[in-house]
């Protein structure tokens, strides 16, 4: 049993390359692979010099987001089957600039994710000693799904806001400004509405939804954003009539 | 080369890196903090664990029950201070993570709640449904975004340590973005890198796990300790080696042979529990190494469920409905239906034993210090010891962050008293040494060996002389095979001869680390003539408390095999007994 | 050193559906200013007294001005199907654990949709 499969991969090495080229690698693959095992396949016994990021293997740790077929996904969550018999492009996240071969330059997203503090921020911390917060499974529920991205940039090579305006703060780091702003235990949402409400912040997405499309942890930060716009705008109304910190 | 100077560096940024660097960063922001690692710290393994971290919360439970299943669960090599320690101050490290805003799953009322687990007298596994790790992870490091004292080297490929006068001074770490070499000069080196799983065929680990700060701090003259106890995680996926948490036993899933019957019952850990209220300490809730051993004994018997990938036992959680198979364990589900086709909701899932966890690691003790000044270590890659001959389910993930606190307040104190010079030419020709070392492998041509071929023999020689069940004759001829393939490793030739992000060179690095510690896994597993925890003999199957109780050092002797020597394990308070996991347990 | 794939401001949207569609869908909306501005067309033709408003009728009833609208009328359903396929996103509602079903909340758009157009025919007389 097994399946058939041509991977046109782009290399790119900035030592010897001006721009992008493509190479083509043939693999039989078992029928259970998904396209990160054709790749490291690849790698092991046809072409040790092609460089790509992965760890997991289970779609928890975002290492192996990639172009595939031209849809920005997790490889180690693309079965072979999908695509038995033909041949698929293999590209680095769209969107991003290539480091080399697959591995794109993550530098950016990096520092809009600390731009929206994502990160409890309260006026009173409580001790400790006198216990949790609590939360109850419902408001547990509100912010929930909002913190299973992995950080994949699987939204960013969809977001077509943010390959035409590369200052867009973009969907994962937003979705995670929101997962605060939800946090029953979090007081940050007038300290995160600074960056959230700059044009670059959710202002510039347009709700195209191609990002909750592709992400593969289905966080739907498309619905983060469109929450994260409403919560802005009060915000803007509150501070105008001076009630921002309330 | 270029040279960053920092007052305390800390090798990985997983779990037990993040948590050191806030401890740090929160008491001393006037502290710089270099945070090295080679992989962005979400990437870090410490996402994949999926259960959940312990720690005494519940009234009916207390601080002695904890210590003494840890104890008696690690099989009385556990360091008993570093267990009374742990205990005590789990709770308040959990506590920490909640105002962090990790999202534990809750009870109705808005308390924490916890699960039962594997080999633990009464439940306290606090979780986040079935990604504990992961959301322990991102919690972590997006809570050290907020301290500016805290600088990150993401994506740099730490090489070796540096040490001079008698002491760790830093470490050199490739960027590798661009292949230039760093050295990094501090007051004090915390490793928190993980284990070395990855030496194995089949593993829940991911791809990074190939324990390099261990590695390390082992050419550097530091001992391993109690490297030959490998915990095989008893419910892996077949072929892709992917974890099924615990916690699917925890929540009442149950394990079947081939006749659908419960065959844990027939090794000690019975009698039979009614299905889908688990017991805690019997049955599908005994400890790790017990159920994998088990699984071994149904092996030979022929009880075991054939697949194109090997055999397999059934894990059935078809009892527990879809509504909490959903809320409780959702990336299971989706696991077990994307990697092997299986609705655990609908059927049982084939499941085998598959490599999870090392025990052993860098001698450390009670502080999380090396015998090395200025070296500390923190986590998986450390031995402090924990976990002793056999971990429990959720102890690793609290573990990071009690001795990640503990070690950074420790190396707070040395490296504010470090009144020392700087070894500014020592560690100039160390640094160069390395440089040379890279050089040579990048310069190699007409390479005989590949290293899928030498890592396909090594992880096949572990597989067949240092599984599960070890003995004599299978062992000494794995050692040999060791032994060869680091002289074949000479013969590795890098095609990829570029400075930009050559994995070329990181997986021969890497596979180089895996071979050194792999003999370390060997002889001592050769070396201790007992069986006790994870480390079973079929040639000596007693434990042996006269002559092993007591933790195996290995020391690096360059291209020979490492030699090996003995070390005290602190008891106080609990005298080695009987591991008692039937239904009558106390 | 890292390579920079350059985008096209102006054909970015085609080669991928999803773009495409969307850019179709936004572009719905000239209709719907179309529209508004017959509208305000008609009220300020109301407002002008009986005469402006037969000559409005007349000129409204002519064969260019009604394919206009039927074609804006098509646009502007599309438009707002297209809108309450994703409303539900930018509105989850909570009962306790669970959140509502999105095909409710849709639902429920089409039903004042449905609603306010029977109470608008109604004013106009159409029954």
């Amino acid at each position: 049993m097994s399946v058939q499969i041509e991977l046109e991969v782009l290399r790119y090495d900035p030592e010897k390359d001006q721009e992008p080229r493509y190479q083509t690698y043939s693999v039989s693959c078992q029928d259970e692979w998904m396209v990160l095992d054709a790749i490291n396949h690849v790698k092991d016994h046809m072409d040790t010099t092609l460089s790509y990021r992965w760890s997991c293997h289970m779609a928890v740790c975002g290492s192996c987001g990639m172009m595939i077929d031209g849809k920005p996904k997790l490889a180690c969550k693309a079965p072979v089957q999908d695509y038995a018999n033909r041949k698929i492009r293999i590209e680095p996240l769209a969107n991003f600039p290539i480091e080399r071969d697959l591995v794109v330059n993550q530098d950016d997203f990096m520092e809009k994710l600390r731009r929206v503090k994502p990160y409890v921020i309260r006026k009173e911390e409580k001790p400790i000693e006198e216990g949790e917060y609590k939360q109850t499974p419902a408001q547990l529920m509100k912010f929930k799904q909002f913190t299973l991205c992995i950080n994949c940039l699987c939204c960013y090579a969809a977001c077509p806001e943010y390959a035409l305006s590369s200052e867009f703060i973009g969907p994962a780091a937003l979705a995670l400004a929101h997962r605060y702003n939800a946090d029953s235990r979090d007081q940050g949402l007038a300290e995160r509405h600074k960056e959230i409400s700059k044009p670059e912040g959710v202002w510039d997405c347009s709700f195209t939804d191609t990002c909750s499309d592709a992400c593969p942890k289905h966080v739907d930060p498309a619905s983060a954003l469109q929450q994260l716009k409403i919560a802005t705008t009060t915000q803007w109304y509150k501070e105008l009539i001076g009630m921002g910190d309330k | 080369m270029e040279l960053i100077k920092t007052d305390i560096a800390i090798v990985g940024a997983g779990g037990a890196g993040l948590r050191t660097a806030i401890a740090i960063a929160e008491s001393n922001p006037d502290l710089k903090v270099a945070l090295i690692s080679k992989v962005y710290p979400m990437r870090s393994h410490t996402c994949a664990a999926e259960g959940g971290a312990a720690g005494v919360i519940k009234p009916d439970d207390s601080l002695e029950l904890h210590f003494n299943d840890t104890v008696g669960g690690g099989d009385w090599l556990t360091d008993q201070d570093v267990v009374e320690y742990f205990v005590n101050e789990a709770p308040k490290e959990l506590m920490q993570l909640e105002h962090w805003g990790c999202p534990w799953s809750r009870m109705p009322d808005g308390s924490v709640n916890v699960r039962p687990f594997g080999g633990m007298k009464i439940k306290r596994t606090w979780f986040a449904a079935d990604k504990s790790g992961f959301h322990i992870l991102h919690t972590l490091f997006q809570t050290s975004l907020q301290f500016p004292s805290i600088e990150r080297y993401d994506e740099f490929y730490s090489l070796d340590l540096l040490t001079a006068d008698g002491r760790c001074q830093g470490v050199v770490a490739m960027e590798m973005k661009s292949g230039r070499l760093f050295q990094f000069q501090a007051k004090a080196v915390i490793l928190c890198t993980g284990g070395a799983s990855r030496m194995f065929k089949f593993s829940t680990n991911g791809a990074i796990k190939t324990g390099d700060g261990t590695a390390m701090a082992y050419r550097a003259g530091v001992p391993t300790k109690d490297m030959e106890f490998v915990q095989y995680h008893p419910t892996g996926l077949l072929s892709t080696g992917i974890l099924l948490t615990e916690g699917c036993r925890g929540e009442g899933g149950v394990l079947r042979n081939k006749d659908g019957y419960r065959y844990l019952q027939d090794y000690g850990m019975g009698p039979e529990t009614p299905l889908g209220q688990p017991v805690l300490k019997t049955m599908e809730l005994g400890p790790r190494d017990r159920l994998s051993q088990a699984f071994w004994h149904e092996q030979q018997k022929g009880n075991t469920i054939p697949t194109p990938w090997g055999d397999s036992v059934h894990l059935d959680m078809t009892h527990l409905g879809e509504k909490h198979i959903n809320e409780r364990l959702p990336l299971v589900r989706e696991l077990s239906i994307l990697y092997s086709g299986v609705d655990p909701v609908k059927e049982p899932v084939p499941i085998c034993p598959v490599v999870h966890y090392m025990m052993g690691g860098i001698h450390t003790n009670i502080d999380a210090e090396t015998p090395m000044p200025g070296l500390y270590a923190v986590g998986e890659t450390a031995c402090a010891s924990l976990n002793g001959a056999n971990r429990l389910g959720s102890n690793s993930l609290t573990e990071l962050l009690v001795f990640g606190k503990r070690a950074a307040m420790n190396a707070v104190e040395y490296a504010k008293g470090q009144t020392s010079t700087v070894s500014e030419s020592a560690l100039k020709e160390q640094a160069e040494k390395v440089q040379a070392k890279i050089r040579e492998l990048m310069g190699r041509s007409n390479g005989t060996e590949s290293i899928a071929g030498i890592r396909r023999g090594m992880t096949d020689t572990l597989e067949s002389g240092a599984g599960i069940y070890r003995t004599e004759d299978t062992l000494k001829e794995t050692c040999a095979t060791l032994g060869e393939l680091r002289k074949r490793y000479a013969g590795i030739e890098l095609h990829d001869k570029s400075n930009v992000f050559n994995t070329d060179l990181f997986q021969a690095l890497e596979l180089e680390n895996l071979l050194l510690l792999a003999q370390t896994v060997a002889e001592g597993a050769l070396a201790r003539k007992e069986s006790r925890g994870s480390h079973q003999r079929l040639d000596y199957e007693a434990r042996d408390d006269e002559n092993f109780l007591k933790h195996t050092l290995a020391y690096y002797q360059g291209e020979d095999a490492p030699s090996i020597d003995y070390h005290d394990v602190i008891i106080t308070k609990s005298q080695p007994g009987v591991r008692d996991y039937s239904g009558g347990a106390k | 050193m890292a390579y920079v794939r350059p985008v096209s401001k102006t054909t970015w949207y085609l080669g991928n559906s999803s773009y495409t569609i969307h850019v179709i869908n936004e572009l719905m909306a000239i209709f719907v200013a179309i529209f508004s501005l017959i509208l305000l067309w008609g009220i300020g033709a109301v407002a002008g007294g009986e005469q402006a408003y037969q000559a409005f009728l007349a000129q409204i009833s002519s064969p260019g001005m009604v394919t206009l609208l039927w074609i804006t009328t098509i646009a502007i359903f599309y438009h707002a199907i297209a809108w309450f396929k994703v409303t539900p996103k930018a509105m989850p509602i909570q009962k306790g654990e669970e959140f509502l079903p999105g095909s409710l909340i849709a639902g429920a758009h089409y039903v004042v949709w449905i609603v306010l157009t029977l109470i608008v025919l109604a004013f106009a007389g159409v029954f």
